[in-house]
This record gives structure tokens, sequence and C-alpha cells, in this order.
């Protein structure tokens, strides 16, 4: 629907990580996270906010340092930065909202293996210049804090009842526990990918003539994986 | 001994890294197409687990009592270097071991149940020998959920699977399956402890 333009304008970069190329839903990259800790809307947003943070924060500081960051140990260096803001921000979500660091457990600590902010770094501000990267990174937390708020809140709403803690169905509703359960993480992700694949098909079907059925992005450039096998560090195996 | 029974059992299929806690989804999705390359990376994660667990002891041990806050940054860069050692260790030993495992450790060293382990057992207080017990314990969990996810997926492509549910959303729906599976263990816990 978007056509990207040749050079890609600065709104692009900021607006290309919120849907068309959004990391989870489009790239599947960093669904630990959006699995494990969305069983609440509480859990998402401050989930969402921290790994904003780090992917900014992250983002700004190796896109300015990149003509110091030698070409062969570069991977360590961004592993190394990226630790350090977690540190941060794992100080800072316990000391502001204590209960709900207790209930994200491992999950803040484990920023620094989110394949999304690793992704970014290799793949964008370790080559393009700071004003880029920084939008660049916050559009892609933008993404990822849309997926987990899409996430929490169907699972929060079918699962508890309840939105923000707030009870959003009289009290004659039976809430669908398996829905806040681990299972319930699995499941409704595969149906919010079912909904866009399907979605995405039928564009395409009515949009233009599609090269192949499936065929979502006939005209986007490249990078966009298909939803087949997804993966950080595995696709290569 | 009781007590290692129990957080071995506990570990691997109560509170299984992949299916209950979502550890290390990445290789679950990722390597689960054939059932020789999910067990072969079942193993190279059960190596790398116990081999964390060790490095974990000796750092708390040793390193980080008198600097706490540099816990994530010690585990992540010691965890990576040290299984980049052993790799080229294995590599010059035993060729036929790392065809094998080789290729799959240095992927699985940024994978987050490696970390997580790191920081449970850290959590916890785990001595040595717990600790141990616990990171084998996980990895056989891994490995049970890799082959078992494999075995299924195998079986996924005779099946006649309508075009959207392909790839992605087919694997969760599986995963999910296997998850509620799991969830009957729940009871051995409460049984046992």
């Amino acid at each position: 629907m978007m056509r990207p333009a040749r050079a890609v304008p600065a709104p692009e970069e900021l607006l290309k990580g919120l849907w068309r190329q959004n990391p989870v839903l489009v790239h599947a990259l960093g669904l630990c996270p959006t699995l494990a800790v969305t069983n609440s809307v509480a859990n998402a947003i401050v989930m969402g906010l921290a790994t904003g943070f780090v992917l900014v924060a992250s983002s700004g500081l190796i896109s300015s340092a990149k003509r110091l960051i030698p070409n062969q140990i570069r991977i360590s260096t961004y592993i190394l930065i990226i630790a350090t803001f977690v540190t941060v921000v794992e100080f800072i979500v316990q000391a502001t909202v204590p209960d709900i660091a207790k209930a994200l457990g491992p999950f803040v600590a484990l920023i620094v293996v989110n394949c999304i902010i690793l992704g970014r770094q290799e793949a964008f501000a370790g080559k393009q210049p700071v004003g880029r990267s920084l939008l660049d990174a916050l559009g892609m937390s933008g993404g990822f804090m849309i997926a987990l708020l899409l996430m929490g809140s169907i699972r929060e709403v079918l699962g508890s009842g309840t939105f923000l803690g707030v009870p959003v169905f009289g009290s004659h509703f039976e809430p669908w526990v398996i829905m806040v359960l681990p299972p319930g993480g699995f499941f409704t992700l595969a149906f919010i990918l079912l909904a866009i694949t399907w979605s995405a098909q039928r564009r395409s079907r009515s949009d233009q003539k599609p090269p192949r059925a499936g065929e979502v992005n006939g005209h986007r450039v490249g990078s966009d994986a298909p939803a087949a096998v997804p993966s950080c560090h595995t696709a290569r195996v | 001994m009781g007590d290692l029974a129990w957080i071995f059992f506990s570990a691997m299929v109560v509170n299984n890294f992949t299916l209950a806690l979502f550890l290390g989804l990445c290789p679950f999705m990722g390597v689960s197409g054939r059932i020789e390359t999910a067990l072969r990376m079942g193993l190279a994660n059960i190596f790398v687990l116990t081999l964390t667990s060790l490095s974990v002891w000796v750092l708390n041990r040793f390193v980080l009592e008198t600097a706490p806050y540099l816990r994530l940054i010690a585990f992540i860069v010691v965890i990576a270097s040290l299984v980049q050692i052993v790799e080229m260790v294995i590599k010059k030993v035993s060729p036929t071991l790392f065809r094998q495992l080789g290729i799959f450790l240095p992927l699985i060293t940024t994978n987050c149940a490696i970390l997580a382990l790191a920081i449970f057992t850290t959590a916890r207080g785990y001595g040595l020998v717990e600790g141990l017990v616990f990171a084998v314990g996980a990895g056989f969990g891994l490995a049970l959920a890799l082959v078992l996810m494999a075995s299924i997926r195998v079986n996924m492509d005779l099946a006649d699977v309508p075009g959207v549910a392909r790839g992605l959303a087919l694997v969760l729906v599986i995963a999910g399956s296997l998850s509620l599976a799991f969830m009957g263990f729940a009871g051995l816990l409460s049984s046992s402890g």
C-alpha cells in the first residue's frame, strides 16, 4: 500500500517499523518476550518501554561511534553496549515498578539477547547517520510495542476479563484462564499471524494481478522475511 | 538427593524452558524441521548449558561478589568467549564431534535460554552441584521439546494444510498444543514438592 520512494524520506524511516516492517509480526524477531510477558497489558507496556529505551539508546550510541568500532569485533562491541544499557534499564524497572519487575522475571535482563536490538544495530545503526538511526530505532520500538500491546490486550481481556486491571465484562464473564497461561501465548500469536497473512493475501489478490497467490509484497525492497522460517541466528542452519 | 531429582525434573518437564517459560524459541522454530537436526541442536544445548552453569558458578563465587552490577555484562561476555574457545578445542581434538555439534555451538550462545539459565541459577542461589543438575535438566527439556516438535513437523509435511496457515502460524499452533500437554506435568510439582 505504501510505496517506498527511491531515496527513503525521513518519516518513512520512522513509520516503516510500525507496521510494514514490524519486527515481530512481519520479521518474527523477538518472539520470546512477545510470548512470555504479554499475559497482561501493564507487563506489555513496561517491557515495550524498556526494550524501546535500550534500542534507541544503543542505536544512538553505536551510530555516533561507528567510526571507532573496528569491523571485526563489531558484534561483540554491540553486545557490550546493549548489555550496559540493559543493566541500566533493569535497575530503573526494579526501582520504579517493583511488582511488574517481579512479574517480568528474567525477561528484562534478557533484552540483551533480543534479536530485534542486535538486528537493528547490524542492519541499520552501524551504517547510517545518527538522526536516521534514532528514527529507525524509534519506529522499531513502536512496532515492538504495537505487537506487545496487541498480544497483551487480547490475552488480558479474554484471560482475566480486565484491561489494565479494570474489568471490561460484567460479573457473568468466565475468564478463559488458558489465555494467560503459556499455551494461550502461542495460540494468540498464531491467530494474529493467521489474520495478517489472510488479509495480506486478500489484498494482494484484489489490488493487482499478483505474480503468485500468497506473494504478499510484490513491490517491497528486499529485506522482508517470509513468514516461513523465522529466526535471529538460526536461519543459516 | 531427592532435592536434586526435583530440580532436574522441574527444569526438564514442569518448567520446561521452551514450552512453559518461552525461552530459546528461535531454535525451537528455526531448526525443528528435521528430527536429526533437532536432536543435534538439543545435544549442543545440553553441552552449552552445562558449560554455562560451570562458568556462572565460578563468576558468582569468585568475581561478582564485589561487583554485582556487572553481572549481565560478565555473563554474556564470559559465556560467549568460553563457547568460542570450546568450539576451537573440539574442532582440533575431535573433528567428528565438531561436525555433529560444531555449527550449532556459536548459534546458541546468543540464545536466551543460556542467559536465562545463568540468571535463574544466580537468583535461586544454586551451588555447583545443584546448578549443574539444573542445567542438565533444562538442557534435556529443550532437547525433548525440539525433538517432539520436529517429529510433529515431519508428519505435518504430509498433511494438507491450508496455504494461509503454512509457516510460522502452524508451528505456533503445534507449540501451543505441546505446551498444553506439558501443563499436565504441573501436578508432578505439587505432589513431590
